[in-house]
């Protein structure tokens, strides 16, 4: 067993949609929410003897058996809410499985946690103290890695300066810093949160595989599949909490993809028997294309984007509305757009292949990992969907930090879910009653 | 949270420790030596709290003098001088400030510990550590400000000529009454803030009865005596007699009474410990 670094026997999660939605409920509705509880309860347990599925129950994770050897960089893949964060909380710890168990050998650290306790009234220094505890590191640890620290976040002119007076790089670079150097036993790496510029995204890479190479055990979730078969021998994939494959990484990763859930800018059903689709219309590809018509996966956050639902028509007479739903990569639905077209509005089609396309302006979407979902509905003479293909396609928004773009000079995070290019007006005046002391 | 076995297993190269992972049911384990192993943490956490305090605030360490006094010139204009409220034979201001000093450590200590696991959301969500150590850090960080108050205190005495006794040796457990009091309380409320927001509404509420309910602006010895032993049950009675008695001197220990408040302020900690452990492992997924 001392081979072992991670073991998960039967290992579910189920979390209470209730819960997460509203999660700070009062006395109040604490007290009705039991009482209401269990009038259903009972009233359930009269109609039927079966224990019915909980409708405001979801299973993050469901029976996971897993065994990660000491040195082994594992790739953790699968589509949203597929139970991959889930998974990693677990492991370290911060959340506790409602069933099954298991083990964990070693210190677990994370590159997820860049940063997590920083105070921006203290200095640096107190900031690696800080932090360093935190992480779990002794105090002794810290004074001994402290120059190394330093040395590798580059900030030994200002480490007595409060952080708070640092640009973000700085302050990036020795949040990074102190997570590097806790040298844990397990790693952990969840890409979709390595927040932060191209340049740093590459940083956590490569230390990433660096530790690999040091014979540490490594846990990296991420959505680019590439960097997974690159870096890791083994993947496992997961699906709605459901451990579905296990094995070498370019097994899993061909599986994943070859499973329909592709990541990528462009997704087709050759085969309509096998397509989404109702009796009236049916899905034949969804693509991105740049503003060249070129299909890509990766848009510059200052072009238009289009997005393109190609589709057949089977029965005539139906007007039809497609539309498209964004999801970012946390999984908050950003906004739906549906066709407004005045061309084909409210009027029923004749049979026939269509192509519907949506421009989605530059300077608009926020940076990362976008996910669409395709959809076609009926709205004359009834209201009936006829297909909704969840993440069809994704997309990665790049900001190129050029200067133009509404980030302007800043070279941080910046958060929000939309990042529209405003205009801006700075007016001086001269004769204001400010004058300079 | 998991039950963790602090076994020790040896690999060819590392010692490593396993750490398990499973549901816990029934009543769990305080895991009070994983929460030694994090002392370090503990102090950290309190240090980074006095210093955020005292850099941000234009007056610093002087509100945890400012606070005390100012009440205490309150008490003693409207208890003292116009209701002539009695205060055991002692000048009032010096008998009210004796008890404020270690109420406004208790009351602070109090509203800190119970705010501070959702203040400290982003960090329980993200790292893991033993969560007993947010609320134990949020009391912790008010000793210094206690010791400031304490100087005041001293500085009264000198100027009222009192002096000293034997009995100041009993102080730091009168301290220890008050911090366990506030630590138990606070881990009450602050597992029970991370559910339920209306902890937020009830702390201030709180405080102000307690603040009525405790001997600070009047003394003890106006109930007969049979009762005192049952004012005793608010251990904070026990803290306010004991620090009068330790400092201050007057009639005879009150001995029956301290070991009543002593007994209730173990029982509120040992509850509120055991309650902030079951619900611990909720804590990540909810707040």
């Amino acid at each position: 067993m001392g081979n072992l670094a991670i073991r998960f026997d039967g290992v579910s999660k189920r979390y209470h949609i209730g819960a997460l939605r509203k999660a700070n409920l009062t006395f109040r509705e604490a007290i009705t929410g039991t009482i209401m509880a269990g009038v259903r309860r009972i009233g359930r347990r009269l109609r039927s003897r079966n224990e019915a599925p909980s409708e405001d129950t979801i299973w993050a994770l469901r029976d996971v058996c897993l065994e990660v050897k000491h040195g082994e960089v594992l790739g953790v893949i699968g589509r949203n809410g597929a139970g991959k964060s889930t998974l990693l909380k677990i492991v370290s710890r911060i959340t506790e499985p409602t069933s099954g168990c298991g083990e964990v050998f070693g210190r677990v650290g994370s590159l997820l946690e860049v940063g997590t306790g920083f105070h921006p009234e203290l200095t640096g220094r107190e900031n690696i103290y800080l932090n360093g505890a935190i992480l779990g590191m002794k105090r002794l640890e810290i004074n001994r890695k402290f120059d190394e620290i330093v040395d590798f976040a580059e900030v030994a002119k200002f480490i007595d300066t409060p952080v708070k007076h640092y640009s973000t790089g700085m302050y990036l670079r020795l949040a990074f810093a102190v997570a590097a150097h806790l040298e844990p036993e397990i790693l952990l790496v969840d890409e979709v949160l390595a927040v932060g510029d191209a340049r740093f995204q590459k940083k956590c890479l490569q230390k990433m595989e660096d530790v690999g190479h040091e014979g540490r055990t490594v846990l990296f979730v991420s959505h680019n599949m590439p960097a997974i078969t690159r870096l890791c021998q083994r993947a496992i994939l997961l699906d709605e909490g459901h451990l579905v494959a296990d094995g070498p990484a370019h097994g899993v990763v061909s599986r994943y993809l070859g499973s329909g859930a592709v990541l990528s800018g462009v997704r087709e059903w050759p085969d309509p028997a096998k397509a989404p689709g109702g009796e009236i219309a049916r899905l034949r590809a969804v693509r991105v294309r740049d503003e060249n018509g070129q299909v890509t996966d990766a848009v510059d956050i200052r072009r238009p984007v289009d997005l393109e639902m190609e589709y057949d028509v089977l029965v005539p007479g139906y007007a039809l509305m497609p539309n498209f739903q964004f999801v970012n990569e946390h999984g908050l639905h950003l906004f739906s757009t549906h066709d407004v077209d005045p061309a084909w509005r409210r009027r029923p089609r004749p049979a026939g292949r269509y192509v519907s396309v949506a421009r989605i302006p530059g300077n608009f979407l926020a940076e990362g990992m976008l996910f669409v979902g395709a959809a076609l509905v009926t709205i004359e003479p009834i209201f009936s969907q006829q297909f909704y293909e969840r993440d069809a396609v994704a997309f990665q928004v790049v900001d190129t930090m050029e200067g133009d773009s509404a980030r302007g000079d800043y070279a941080g995070i910046m958060s929000g879910v939309i990042r529209p290019l405003l205009s801006w007006r700075t007016r001086a005046y001269s004769d204001s009653a400010v004058s300079p002391a | 949270m998991a039950v963790i076995n602090a076994r020790r297993v040896d690999a060819p190269q590392l010692r490593v420790a396993a750490a398990r992972i499973a549901p816990s049911r029934g009543l769990v384990s305080l895991r009070l030596r994983e929460l030694w192993e994090y002392r370090e943490l503990i102090y950290f956490l309190t240090w980074r709290d006095v210093k955020v305090r005292y850099k941000q605030a234009a007056l610093g360490a002087a509100w945890a003098v400012i606070q005390p006094v100012l009440t205490m010139v309150v008490f003693t204009v409207f208890f003292g001088r116009l209701a002539r409220v009695p205060s055991d034979g002692l000048p009032y201001p010096i008998f009210s400030f004796a008890a404020l000093v270690p109420w406004t450590f208790f009351a602070n200590g109090l509203l800190q510990s119970a705010n501070s696991l959702v203040r400290s959301a982003e960090l329980i969500k993200k790292v893991y550590f033993p969560r007993l150590v947010v609320p134990i850090s949020a009391v912790a960080s008010g000793i210094l400000d206690f010791f400031l108050a304490l100087l005041v205190l001293v500085g009264l005495m000198v100027y009222y000529k009192m002096a000293l006794t034997v009995n100041i040796l009993w102080l730091p457990l009168f301290t220890l009454l008050a911090l366990v009091t506030s630590l138990g309380v606070g881990l009450w409320l602050s597992a029970l803030n991370v559910q339920y927001r209306d902890v937020r509404y009830v702390v201030p509420f709180l405080t102000q009865l307690w603040l009525f309910a405790t001997p600070i602006a009047y003394p003890s010895s106006l109930l007969p005596a049979p009762w005192r032993e049952v004012y005793g049950l608010n251990p904070m009675v026990g803290v306010v007699e004991g620090f009068r008695w330790a400092l201050l001197g007057g009639s005879g220990a009150p001995g029956p009474m301290l070991m009543v408040s002593g007994l209730a302020a173990l029982g509120v900690l040992v509850s509120g410990a055991f309650y902030f452990r079951h619900m611990e492992k909720t804590f990540a997924d909810v707040v």
